[in-house]
């Protein structure tokens, strides 16, 4: 029954992706405050964990405010753009073991598909931007397109990594090419691939479309009620985004002893989530040309480096003795990035005006 | 082919997250670098100098706490020191005490709200270091809550003392206090000092070169990150300040770091005074025989202190009334503000921010 599966997996990915951006939220909240020494909110239901729903209600029965001198169609329309392609991600996500684990799991262009839709939603931002009709929105906009078009770079050429090792873009036969995690076979293409994918879903120190500290709250400074709730609900989809392919890709996805494959999926995701979190309640912001520099001149190196390496590791077949690559890699690995971080600082500086 | 671009003027508020209050900006950008910047006051300016003539001078006091509201037992101490000078009232050994160790506590309180707020103005974005800061804050605020039931606009200091004398329980609290900080301070540094991201959003960013300083007239951090030894606590002591040991840090370059650094510097040196005052404090009355309306003799004085921020002048004028002739308040906010157009031009956006931050303003102060 062809439209059986369509139906299922159309409304189980709506309300997985749903359900776990309600977890996101919670977690957030809570694992920052408990980061801030502080116990976070705990009035809502258990533990607070009815908060996201008391958010949700809040921000349903505020008013949709639009500015007058902006342009109302794409001003409505940019939420949307930004929002759907977040969902459209986990069309070719396998959840578990086997055929029709997925909407679509086993496309055979699967990596190229999600490298596709993930940056769709720029354009969402960007019409926001625009649409605002204000200068704080404006900027954070073009922000969000110079810092995209450059961290796509080195996201997608640490997954070319991927796909070399796999043999395949399907996001199946990756999963089941892991007999050794990705992460432990190339380190640094997970910490290429990490460090990018949270550059691209507005997160940690890389949120600077949105500066609270200096541009108000960027492109969506002129949205309310609804329409800010779908650029919320948008930016951590997407991040739940990111994660489900991060631990599809490099911590073997469903795999994994004893609990049910979707279980560990959902483990992995939060784990990766947790780091995300983490490293945004820890860290200063950069600016905006160091954050440039840091995708030119750390990242893309880094994912070079990483493809070199695993090209060369399966040309002469040493793949087979996984846990001695292992090892190397990982060697190789902490040796380039401390080199790197040796001979090359975050660059930028005073304009002669 | 060039492109023809043109430079957008931005508002930076009075209605902005990182403006300290009610500041404004007015910025010309050319893309994200600053080619010109001219900064607004004037938006919280309540007339505090001009109610002054209309108060007695006992009365004015909980209004200077509504200068630099992140100090405010400095403005009182300012202020009643000034009275005190031109009225001629000598004030009782245990009073000075305790008014060094509330202004040294203070000082740590302010420098705490200083550097969280600055490193809030970097990005750490979802408030983390402030947080923490807070943790060590609100045990002065308690400290202050003890002795005047306030916890940010204080009115303890009175002319010729405190309005009373410490609770019994408030010397033991600020004993543990004194024992924590230290590692506490140490605790920042840890997470701060060396933070790679942290160095490059501020070192080298913002520089106030030491002669633009000096003519600026900028005092406090600001100034002696700019490299100048000046601290009116040993320039021009005042109150019992030359019975302390204690160290003037300085720093080369006067860049944001510099100005983030001497104010955790300066935490220590609090410290270390406020350990000092511990041992010594005496027992004994704390408010001098002034009578209830004081009526300074005619003349004038200007009396400073080394505040939180910087150099916190009075200049009183009295007519032999019962009310000041003339006052006018010589903020250290107001005065560092004036070199923030050299100190932004050619640098980007984001810096402008951390650069408002370093120099640490409080709005009450800057516009009065």
């Amino acid at each position: 029954m062809d439209w059986l599966h369509w139906i299922f997996f159309a409304l189980f990915i709506v309300v997985f992706v749903l359900g776990m951006v309600m977890v996101f939220i919670w977690m957030e909240r809570r694992g920052v405050g408990r980061l801030q020494l502080r116990p976070g909110p705990n009035r809502a239901g258990p533990f607070g964990l009815l908060q996201p729903v008391a958010d949700a209600i809040k921000v349903l029965l505020k008013e949709d405010i639009v500015p007058e001198r902006g342009d109302r169609l794409l001003h409505t329309l940019a939420p949307i753009v930004s929002f759907v392609p977040a969902f459209m991600v986990f069309a070719v996500v396998p959840f578990w073991r086997g055929d029709g684990a997925g909407l679509v799991p086993d496309l055979n262009i699967g990596l190229v598909y999600l490298v596709a839709v993930s940056s769709i939603s720029v354009v969402g931002v960007f019409m926001a931007g625009w649409a605002s009709n204000n200068k704080y929105s404006l900027i954070g906009a073009m922000r969000m397109m110079a810092q995209m078009v450059s961290y796509e770079v080195p996201l997608v050429l640490a997954l070319v990594g991927v796909a070399l090792a796999a043999g395949s873009l399907s996001l199946v036969n990756i999963v089941e090419a892991q007999g050794l995690p990705f992460i432990l076979v190339q380190p640094l293409g997970f910490l290429v691939y990490f460090l990018a994918a949270m550059a691209e879903a507005n997160r940690g120190p890389f949120d600077l479309m949105e500066a609270d500290s200096e541009l108000v709250a960027g492109f969506h400074t002129e949205y309310s009620g609804m329409k800010f709730a779908m650029f919320y609900l948008g930016e951590y989809a997407h991040t739940l985004g990111v994660a489900a392919i991060g631990a599809t890709l490099f911590l073997g996805g469903w795999a994994g002893p004893v609990l049910p494959p979707i279980l560990w999926l959902v483990i992995k995701v939060l784990v990766l989530f947790f780091v995300i979190f983490w490293v945004r309640a820890t860290l200063p912001r950069l600016r905006v040309d160091q954050l440039m520099a840091f995708a030119w001149k750390f990242l893309l190196p880094l994912a070079l480096m990483n493809i070199f390496l695993v090209a060369v590791e399966i040309s002469t077949q040493s793949l087979s003795a996984l846990w001695v690559m292992m090892v190397v890699n990982v060697v190789a690995g902490v040796l380039l990035v401390y080199l790197l971080s040796r001979l090359w600082r975050l660059g930028g500086g005073r304009v002669a005006v | 082919m060039a492109i023809r671009t043109e430079p957008i003027v931005l508002n930076m508020g009075p209605q902005h997250p990182s403006t300290h209050g009610v500041f404004r900006m007015r910025v010309t950008f050319d893309g994200e670098v600053i080619v010109g910047l001219d900064p607004v006051f004037g938006y919280l300016h309540r007339g505090i100098e001009k109610l002054a003539e209309s108060r007695t001078y006992t009365q004015f006091i909980p209004l200077t706490d509504r200068l630099d509201y992140l100090a405010s037992m400095s403005n009182n101490f300012a202020y009643c020191l000034a009275v005190e000078r031109l009225a001629g009232i000598e004030v009782p050994e245990r009073a000075e005490y305790i008014r060094v160790i509330m202004a040294e506590a203070m000082r740590i309180s302010s420098h705490l709200m200083a550097v969280g707020f600055f490193l809030n103005d970097c990005g750490a974005s979802v408030y983390t270091p402030l947080i923490y800061m807070y943790r060590e804050r609100e045990k002065l605020l308690d400290l202050f809550d003890m002795v005047s039931g306030q916890r940010l606009t204080y009115n303890y200091m009175r002319i010729g003392g405190v309005s009373h004398d410490l609770p019994p329980e408030f010397l033991p609290a600020l004993r543990k206090f004194v024992r924590e900080m230290p590692a506490f301070i140490d605790e920042y540094d840890q997470l701060l000092a060396e933070n790679e991201v942290l160095l490059a959003r501020t070192k080298g960013v913002g520089i106030l070169p030491r002669e633009l300083a000096i003519n600026a007239s900028a005092s406090g951090p600001v100034l002696r990150a700019s490299g100048v030894k000046w601290d009116l606590r040993r320039k021009d002591p005042y109150s019992i300040y030359s019975r302390f040991a204690f160290d003037i840090p300085t720093a080369e370059t006067g860049d944001s770091y510099d100005r983030y650094w001497v104010r955790v510097q300066e935490m220590r040196q609090s410290v270390r005074i406020l350990e000092q005052a511990l041992a010594q404090i005496p027992e004994g009355p704390v408010r001098a025989e002034v009578p209830h309306l004081v009526r300074p003799p005619r003349g004038e004085v200007y009396s400073r202190i080394e505040a939180p921020k910087g150099e916190l002048g009075f200049y009183i004028v009295s007519d032999g009334s019962v009310a000041p002739y003339r006052l006018h308040v010589r903020g250290p906010s107001f005065i560092n503000l004036t070199a923030l157009r050299e100190m932004c031009l050619g640098w980007k956006l984001a810096d402008a921010i951390a650069i408002l931050g370093s120099l640490d303003i409080v709005m009450g102060e800057v516009d009065r």
